[in-house]
């Protein structure tokens, strides 16, 4: 049989990079295929991705998309259902939110590679030195409490580290799930963007002054990466960032304070949401592709119970991709050589996707709304969000200009007159 | 002399080679045009449809774009400015008979040999970086807050990056000028005692003119789609602050994925270079004439 080459395009994060190492295993056991890697940055990931998917340009086999794609992208028939992952993959073992977020109608359409929610992750050793202790569910006031104490420029330490970088998965994913548990929303129930409400006011300015007062410099231009390395260098007393980050964090390869972290749930204010956000990352076969038996192969293969084994005989059970699979958390020896699993289960199990905020939404998602425009408007308001974290631009006018700019492309988009 | 036979055989001998040119720049320039007046959103594609010029009405009264025309011409001007300002001593400096000239002049051009990308890259992480960077290292040594350059004047470091490729190019073809000043001239100017300052003001500035104005030209039609160096470094923010026009259509196209608006964008920027080529090539176009 010829040679099938496989050509996939991944996201530059640590454990899709694992995932890059462990390849041979899969062509050991499948000597026709060969695989072909295209790495990227997340921005740049989802530009090539939705350009390709959209323009029918078929340079990929496989793709690594999020849950916000994964409904948009099968309702248009751009995806093909996953039907034959398999006997032995088990898909009723798949932790149901996750599931319901890759399946449309009951089909799955991209098999979750690790699931996420966000938490908080903070040093155990400054904490004590400085006399606090982190409750299991904190509020923000403690938290900002907290930061403001924790910070020594001087030393080099800051309070917290949040995302600032400007997009719709960078900064508005931390900052939607925020302004959640704050009570706010993107819009109402009739799509009326909400960015004028004192929800948000209060968000963005709580924001603004946390970062001013405890957060490190340059931190508009910081995404998940660049939190991590700070994190990992010991800059950061909390960092409140996806659940996946772990991991990385408690990795004394990678982290300078890998055995001195801690995990809480991510903050609430008392108002029955915590700022936990929802993601998988995904993979999924575009529509039209002339390899989709040998490309849903990899995909089963890499996201079956026999990879996360793999992984762990490798690197150590600390370091299987997470936040997929209900068994995972019955496992003793991953239970106990990952201190982090059982805030992760606890901070995927708090965020829901169907009733993300306090009051009534028209869309379904946590950190995004699941409509084809929310990328262009995420964007654009993750722009003025990140010029008010600079400075340069004062939290009323990035709200304004955040307001206009959604209203416009809704009523473009048709949603309101 | 050409007789009418000869002629048409000329003429229609060329005819295949500018037909192709024609339809090489034709095509896309009438699909850009097409697009532009459809709506049609890479994330809901099917649903193209015809909107006359409602793509150049919302690109137009974007607040976007005003912003990125702003930052595109401040941009283009204080690079302009920055480069013919530097460049012109730079370049009677390297004219003075030096040990070494041949190696000062190389490392002195070589920035404009460095691909943009990468040296925004090496600007961003290893120089202005504001923890690990070099003129922060340099600030604390002396004992000032470093500055966060990105995020304090985000316009102004990318203007430092541009500018700082730029100079080579402006102060080589400045030099080249130079060298081409007659030197009994200055020995005259010399002979008659007339100062150093006023030798460059009356000879040496009059002499560099016309170089000058082929610098402004040049620079202008290269500046004006100046993108890399704000890809990597900035992204087009914080906001709108480093956003220009090219940058503005890139983030239409590809990360809102509405190709629609993002052609009229191209094509009101087509206008735009247009119209300041045509002022430029009036106002310091004469220049050359002389």
């Amino acid at each position: 049989m010829a040679e099938t080459t496989l050509t996939i395009a991944t996201v530059n994060n640590g454990d899709m990079i694992r995932m890059q190492g462990l390849t041979s295993e899969f062509t050991k056991a499948n000597p026709d295929i060969s695989v072909k890697w295209v790495t990227l940055e997340e921005n740049v990931l989802r530009q090539r991705v939705t350009t390709d998917i959209a323009t029918k340009g078929g340079q990929f086999d496989v793709l690594t998309i999020g849950t916000y794609e994964v409904p948009i992208w099968a309702k248009k028939g751009w995806l093909v259902p996953l039907a034959n992952l398999g006997a032995d993959y088990d898909v009723a073992d798949l932790l149901p939110k996750i599931r319901d977020a890759v399946s449309v109608d009951g089909k799955l359409y991209a098999a979750p590679f690790y699931g996420e929610s966000s938490m908080v992750m903070y040093r155990t050793d400054l904490f004590d030195k400085a006399g606090l202790k982190m409750p299991e569910k904190p509020t923000w006031d403690f938290v900002i409490d907290a930061a403001k104490k924790l910070t020594d420029k001087n030393g080099g330490v800051y309070g917290i580290c949040l995302r600032g970088k400007a997009g719709w998965g960078e900064n508005m994913a931390f900052l939607s799930a925020m302004a959640n548990s704050y009570g706010a929303r993107w819009f109402d129930e009739k799509w009326e963007p909400q960015f004028n409400t004192p929800e948000w006011k209060t968000t963005l300015t709580t924001y603004v002054n946390l970062m001013k007062d405890a957060g490190p410099p340059g931190a508009s231009s910081n995404g998940f990466n660049e939190n991590l390395a700070l994190f990992n260098a010991g800059k950061c007393a909390m960092w409140i960032d996806a659940t996946v980050a772990a991991s990385f964090v408690t990795n004394p390869k990678d982290s300078k304070v890998a055995d001195k972290v801690g995990f809480a749930l991510a903050p609430n204010t008392g108002l029955g949401k915590n700022a936990n956000w929802l993601w998988a990352w995904s993979l999924a076969i575009p529509a039209g592709s002339k390899k989709a038996d040998a490309a849903e192969k990899f995909i089963a293969w890499a996201t079956s119970k026999d990879y996360t084994k793999l992984v762990a005989s490798k690197e150590g059970w600390a370091n299987v991709p997470p936040g997929t699979r209900t068994s995972l958390y019955a496992n003793p020896e991953y239970l106990k050589a990952a201190p982090f699993a059982k805030m992760t289960l606890a901070s995927i199990d708090a965020a829901d996707p169907n009733k993300p905020t306090v009051k009534p939404v028209p869309y379904v998602g946590v950190q995004y709304a699941a409509i084809p425009e929310f990328q262009g408007i995420g964007t654009q308001v993750g722009q003025q969000f990140s010029a008010a974290l600079a400075g340069s631009m004062t939290v009323d006018a990035a709200l304004a200009a955040a307001q206009s700019a959604t209203e416009r492309e809704m009523k473009r988009a048709g949603y309101i007159k | 002399m050409a007789t009418r036979q000869t002629q048409f055989l000329a003429r229609s001998l060329l005819t295949p080679a500018v037909g192709l040119l024609f339809i090489w720049m034709i095509v896309p320039l009438a699909l850009t045009i097409y697009f532009s007046t459809l709506h049609y959103s890479l994330l809901d594609p099917g649903s193209e449809a015809f909107v006359g010029l409602e793509n150049f009405r919302y690109f137009l009264t974007d607040p976007a774009f005003l912003a990125s025309l702003e930052n595109t011409l401040v941009l283009v001007g204080s690079v302009l400015a920055l480069t013919i300002v530097l460049g012109i001593p730079l370049a009677l400096l390297l004219d003075q008979p030096v040990v070494g000239r041949n190696f000062v002049r190389l490392m002195v051009i070589a920035p404009f040999f460095v691909m943009p990308t990468v040296s925004a890259l090496v600007w961003k992480n290893l120089l202005m970086h504001p923890v690990s960077g070099l003129f922060a290292w340099l600030a604390k040594l002396v004992g000032l807050t470093p500055v966060d350059w990105f995020n304090d004047v985000p316009l102004f470091s990318v203007i430092l990056i541009v500018a700082w490729q730029w100079l080579p190019f402006a102060t080589l073809i400045l030099l080249t000028a130079l060298q081409s000043l007659d030197e009994e001239q200055k020995e005259a100017a010399e002979m008659d005692g007339a100062s150093a300052i006023s030798t460059f003001i009356y000879i040496t500035l009059p002499h560099l003119a016309r170089p000058i104005t082929v610098v402004i030209l040049i620079e202008t039609i290269f500046l004006l789609t100046v993108f890399a160096e704000i890809f990597v470094t900035t992204g087009g923010g914080p906001g709108l602050q480093t956003t220009n026009i090219a940058f503005l259509i890139y983030s239409q196209a590809l990360i809102q994925f509405d190709v629609g608006s993002a052609s009229a964008g191209g094509l009101v920027a087509v206008v735009i270079a247009n119209i300041v080529a045509f002022f430029l090539v009036r106002i310091v176009g004469r220049n050359l004439e002389a």
